[in-house]
């Protein structure tokens, strides 16, 4: 097993009345891409929103490189190097492709060179670098959405469905692009309906119901078992290719 | 990753979607037309005009700050009144300080009390916006009906604190010499004050303009208004960014107040509650947190408001009503809302 970057453990989230996480305990390993899977309701969103800060954990703990963050502001657990692709994607629609990015750079001026990296890995960030991103078409705006994201070096990249409603040559290119970004210092924790795009792209997975992680292990071993899919997510890896 | 599956997709928009989003910024030229064809007289309408440029600049410059707090903070702030009443009354004690250099015949000395009581006016409402937000904002955050109970009672304690350190009289407030007066331009006498409050309005105008869109914290303002969240997902105080605008909204009411009290040459603790009636509407026929439909309605809401007063003063009382009401007909969400109401 690989040293451990993120660590939950007994994570409860209440939003308003709702008790939504009951006690979640995630394991992310250093590198790779971990899948967090799940029905809609099961707890994903609010798993990632929490981890950022961005909702409260009323209990448990969480760890980032051995840190307890659970408490700390949004801003603080950015900067400890984590980034945040919302389901909503979260663009600036009244501001262009190009100051979209100039504000995800938040430490510092834009790096050329990791900048050109990104225009080559999602090439309508470098053809729309001066329109609206209110302009782009759904695709484009989650290519942005993850380009932001990975503008500056981060340690951990939480991303939250990037292929809800897209065509599937947006999905194939993007699963594309978080294969190459597997091969970075990066990981990705990520939360995913597409267990086709799932599989394809995850290295370890853990499966939510009800506010709980009920399954943790290697994805490939999941992939492999449609009996152990159908128990745990009511679904077989067939429906979805 | 390939490109060749992503075809770019981006296409100007259509003639008549770029025509309405340009007609908001004809409707001042409309406006004058129309003044020019119904006052007739071209001197009488060149001095209405100015002085309705003049009004609507002051406004502007009051309603600014308000419109971004709101924007950026969703905060409803009546408070807002009470950052116009104390800045113009801290610029008159410094004009009453200066009393030397506003009586003397020198235009530099007039002009720099006036600068003067400008700067501390602008600090001292700064400051007091950066207490306000402190103490009085930041508990209600997310909380409207909160919020304009708790601004409404912060306006009332300031109103009362003027009474308590300047008295509870009106003042008289005299501009320095250099700007009593009028320039004769043909038959038309338009007043030297009214000049230096176009041009200190167009100037702060085309700054925060700037400001908005070529620097990095405009641009964190504008990504704060759209998103909030996202802003501190990026690694940005929020919070802090919050308390900055504030302060720089106040110290703009705190500008208006001192040029508001030199405009009607009297100040009372209540100027910034009465003001604050045309602000609100100003905001509102704008689009809530746009600077730029705020600019606009400020000039359509001052050349009516003396326009109407010449023509048939009774309804003047109601016209920039009326506008609002037409407006928001036209378009639900103001001019260039930036904020959409849910």
């Amino acid at each position: 097993m690989k040293e451990p970057l993120l660590t939950l453990s007994g994570v409860h989230t209440h939003i308003g009345p709702y008790h939504i996480l009951q006690g979640v305990d995630l394991v992310v390993p250093k590198g790779g891409v971990s899948v967090l899977l799940g029905r809609n309701g099961a707890g994903k969103t609010t798993t990632l929103r929490t981890i950022m800060g961005l909702w409260q954990a009323s209990e448990g703990t969480i760890l980032f490189e051995g840190q307890d963050i659970t408490k700390l502001p949004t801003p603080e657990i950015s900067r400890a190097g984590i980034a945040f692709v919302p389901e909503d994607m979260g663009i600036f629609t009244d501001l262009t492709v190009a100051e979209n990015m100039t504000l995800a750079a938040a430490r510092g001026p834009l790096d050329p060179d990791r900048l050109e990296w990104i225009k080559t890995l999602f090439p309508p960030i470098r053809t729309f670098w001066e329109s609206s991103a209110g302009t782009l078409s759904g695709g484009q705006k989650q290519m942005l959405s993850v380009a932001r994201a990975i503008i500056e070096p981060r340690k951990l990249i939480l991303i939250d469905e990037p292929t809800k409603g897209l065509a599937p040559a947006i999905i194939k290119a993007m699963s594309d692009a978080l294969l190459e970004l597997k091969e970075t210092d990066t990981t990705i924790l990520l939360v995913e309906q597409n267990f086709s795009m799932a599989s394809a792209v995850g290295d370890t997975v853990s499966v939510m119901d009800d506010g709980h992680i009920v399954h943790a292990g290697e994805m490939a071993e999941l992939a492999g078992d449609a009996r152990m899919q159908e128990r745990l997510m009511g679904l077989s890896l067939e429906a979805h290719q | 990753m390939s490109d060749t599956t992503i075809k770019p997709r981006i296409e100007k928009a259509p003639v008549l979607e770029r025509i309405t989003t340009a007609l908001p910024i004809a409707l001042v030229p409309v406006l004058a037309v129309l003044g020019f064809v119904a006052i007739g007289d071209p001197a009488a309408w060149l001095t209405l005009t100015v002085a309705g440029l003049a009004m609507g600049l002051m406004i502007f410059i009051m309603a600014s700050g308000l419109t971004v707090v709101f924007g950026l903070m969703d905060v409803i702030n009546f408070g807002h009144g009470a950052f116009i009443s104390v800045g113009a009354f801290v610029g008159f004690s410094i004009l009453i300080w200066l009393g030397g250099w506003t009586a003397s015949s020198s235009v530099f000395l007039n002009l720099a009390a006036v600068f003067l009581a400008i700067l501390v006016s602008m600090v001292a409402t700064g400051l007091m916006g950066y207490a306000f937000e402190r103490v009085i904002v930041m508990p209600v955050y997310g909380q409207h009906l909160k919020q304009i109970l708790v601004t409404m009672g912060g306006l009332i304690v300031a109103q009362q604190l003027i009474h308590v350190f300047w008295g509870p009289d009106e003042i008289h407030v005299a501009r320095p010499e250099s700007l009593r007066g009028s320039i004769v331009i043909g038959e038309a006498a338009i007043e030297k004050y009214r000049l230096v409050a176009v041009g200190i309005g167009v100037a702060l105008f085309l700054a925060m303009r700037h400001v908005l869109k070529s620097t990095k914290i405009g641009l964190l303002v504008r990504a704060g208004v759209e998103n909030g969240e996202m802003v501190e997902a990026l690694g940005y105080r929020i919070r802090r960014l919050f308390l900055i605008v504030f302060m720089v909204g106040s110290a703009l009411a705190g500008l208006g107040g001192v040029m508001w009290g030199l405009y009607q040459e009297t100040i009372t603790a209540h100027m910034g509650s009465e003001i604050m009636v045309l602000v609100f509407i100003v905001v509102i026929i704008g689009g809530l947190g746009s600077v730029e439909g705020c600019f606009i309605g400020a000039l359509l809401v001052g050349l009516l408001s003396n326009y109407t007063a010449f023509l048939a003063p009774k309804v003047a009382l109601v016209s920039t009503i009326a506008l609002m009401v037409i407006i928001l007909m036209w378009r639900p969400q103001g001019l260039y809302p930036v904020v959409k109401a849910k």
